[in-house]
């Protein structure tokens, strides 16, 4: 369970993390930028399972892995949004963001709501207004890769091909 | 059955496979240059396995070669340390990474491969399989082999007919990116097809793909036929037999028809690649630098395009007429053949190839309130320097026709 934190439309990786802070790419330390120009609050409050609610596109822009990174650096639980830009959307799930499509969610969740998210099933409950949402359930192989915290710890110990046993 | 992405991967997966699954396929090709490589070699060491197979890893010293400032010249110290380390058979420093990847035969039809860079969709000029990814995930193919894919629908674009003298692929696929827009086909497989494509020469036909990333999409294909297999067999090291995927009974998300006949020039204008006008709306506007290079529009046709243009001629003098060969073969060529000599006199400035001014590092920077014609295939702003400069993109005709006046000008006028 956790609070809900909502961002706009066509959010860019650039409005995730400036590009003047990617001269690291260690996970708390870019956290600490998170979001710095549109929601300087966001790096300061987060607590470990709040939860993202983006908008359509959510992180559109250059193929950096540093706007996931740093998003995951800041310990939510996930993001929700109708849609992600098509690289943002692979390399999340590559450094084990998790990321969830469901439209409904996003129109029917508020800043600050009360949010539980079950990944595996992809259920999103808003406790706050008591609405549920369906979004589709995570492939296997992407609860994988997150629970591995990232597909280049899952190979540290695995071969890639037991990603899709 | 199915569009011809599902027909390459199910190919390669052998089983039929449709959009919506999600795949784990061997890569044939897996690309970097020098502005990805070094952040893959990090990830490379983190995982700490061996490299799959050498002769599948190509890397390219274009994005800032020759190094332009310390840290450029670090990256390229970096790369060609991992290339001794690891005996990598495959490192050039001879042109934009795409140009080069076909020329030297690594595309062929049905292959898959993947690049750090958001330009490898230009593979599918080819009826390959190709898509830009992050740097850790070109380590981990290095060391599997392998990538996962969620098989993309597909928007069909249907073409027909054949455009005007003084109208180009570029100008068509402009205005294709200005009715879809920069997100019309995200996670989309765009497949180009039709009369019209079929008739095109490779050089271009390499248009649509190449900008097929503006629009935001996974892939953009156009299926291998006899264009193909003779680019290969007469331009490139690769040998046959070339396998021809063709779509079979597909089922497409969405199908776009257009007939070229009547399109005139067309031009996309600061500060989006969607920003797209008919030339005659921004004809006459004062533009600073004009630049005419890059994996889009710098193949020895297109400087032919721009050479016939000015012989004899100078360009305006007071702008920077910048042309850069998108590959050491190609700037050979048009040395062999004159082209460069015109070029010169006409009061350009031939640089070496690489991507050059393409991306603000070196080679043809602007300054705040300059404006630059080119046919590059983004214009996001500051990607040329300042971000308080403009960036117009159109074709390399009309990149002759507004180095001459230096005003954007219609090449219809010019043409002989
Ligand atoms: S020429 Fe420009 S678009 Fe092409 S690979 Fe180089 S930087 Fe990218």
């Amino acid at each position: 369970m956790g609070k809900a934190w909502t961002f706009g439309e066509n959010m860019n990786t650039d409005e995730i993390i400036p590009g003047r802070f990617n001269i690291t790419i260690d996970p708390l330390e870019l956290a600490k930028n998170v979001f710095c120009e549109v929601k300087p609050e966001y790096s300061k409050n987060i607590k470990p399972g709040d939860i993202i609610v983006g908008g359509q596109n959510f992180g559109c822009g250059s193929s950096r892995e540093h706007a996931p990174i740093a998003i995951k650096g800041s310990q939510t639980k996930c993001i929700i949004a109708p849609s992600f830009a098509r690289i943002f959307f692979r390399n999340a799930i590559n450094i084990g963001l998790p990321i969830l499509e469901c439209p409904e969610a996003v129109a029917g969740i508020r800043e600050g709501d009360e949010v539980d998210v079950d990944l595996s099933s992809g259920q999103i409950r808003n406790l706050t207004s008591g609405a549920t949402f369906q979004a589709r359930p995570l492939p296997d192989f992407v609860l994988k890769i997150a629970e591995a915290g990232g597909i280049v710890n899952f190979l540290k110990e695995h071969d890639i091909q037991e990603l899709m046993a | 059955m199915g569009t011809l992405i599902e027909e390459i991967f199910s190919r390669k997966a052998g089983r039929p496979v449709q959009a919506g699954e999600i795949v784990l396929l061997d890569v044939d090709y897996i690309m970097s240059h020098d502005n990805t490589t070094p952040l893959a070699i990090k990830a490379f060491r983190e995982i700490g396995k061996p490299l799959h197979d050498k002769n599948r890893i190509v890397l390219h010293l274009d994005h800032a070669y020759p190094a332009p400032n310390v840290m450029a010249a670090e990256n390229h110290r970096k790369i060609i340390d991992f290339v001794k380390e690891q005996e990598l058979p495959h490192l050039f420093m001879q042109g934009v990474c795409h140009q080069v990847m076909l020329e030297e035969g690594f595309i062929t039809p049905g292959a898959i491969v993947i690049g750090a860079d958001s330009h490898s969709n230009t593979y599918g000029v080819m009826g390959a399989f190709g898509a830009g990814l992050g740097s850790t995930e070109i380590a981990v193919a290095w060391v599997t082999g392998k990538c996962w894919f969620k098989v993309p629908e597909t928007i069909r674009i249907e073409l027909r007919g054949r455009t005007q003298p003084g109208v180009y692929a570029k100008d068509v696929m402009i205005h294709i990116a200005g009715l879809l827009g920069m997100d019309g086909g995200t996670y989309r497989s765009v497949e180009f097809g039709g009369e019209y494509i079929e008739s095109l020469p490779m050089h271009e036909r390499i248009i649509f793909p190449n900008m097929s990333t503006e629009i935001g999409a996974k892939c953009g294909l156009i299926a291998a036929d006899q264009v193909t297999i003779d680019y290969l067999e007469n331009e490139t090291p690769a040998t046959g037999p070339f396998e021809i995927i063709q779509p079979v009974n597909p089922r497409y998300e969405r199908i776009i028809e257009l007939d070229v006949s009547a399109l005139t020039p067309q031009v996309a204008c600061h500060p989006d690649v969607d920003n797209v006008k008919p030339l005659e709306q921004v004809e006459g506007l004062e533009v600073h630098e004009v630049y005419i290079g890059t994996c889009t529009n710098a193949r020895y046709e297109d400087l032919e395009i721009v050479a016939n243009m000015l012989k004899g001629k100078r360009v305006n003098p007071l702008v920077r007429v910048i042309v850069t060969p998108a590959s050491q073969r190609i700037h050979k060529k048009a040395m062999q053949n004159g082209l460069i000599e015109i070029l010169m006199d006409a009061g350009c400035t031939v640089t070496g190839t690489g991507c050059g001014a393409c991306i603000g590092r070196h080679g043809g920077i602007l300054a705040p309130g300059e404006r630059a014609l080119t046919t590059m295939n983004r214009n996001f702003v500051g990607r040329m320097g300042s971000p308080l400069a403009e960036i117009y993109l159109a074709s390399p005709a009309t990149a002759a026709a507004t180095a001459l006046t230096g005003r954007i000008t219609d090449p219809r006028g010019f043409l002989k």
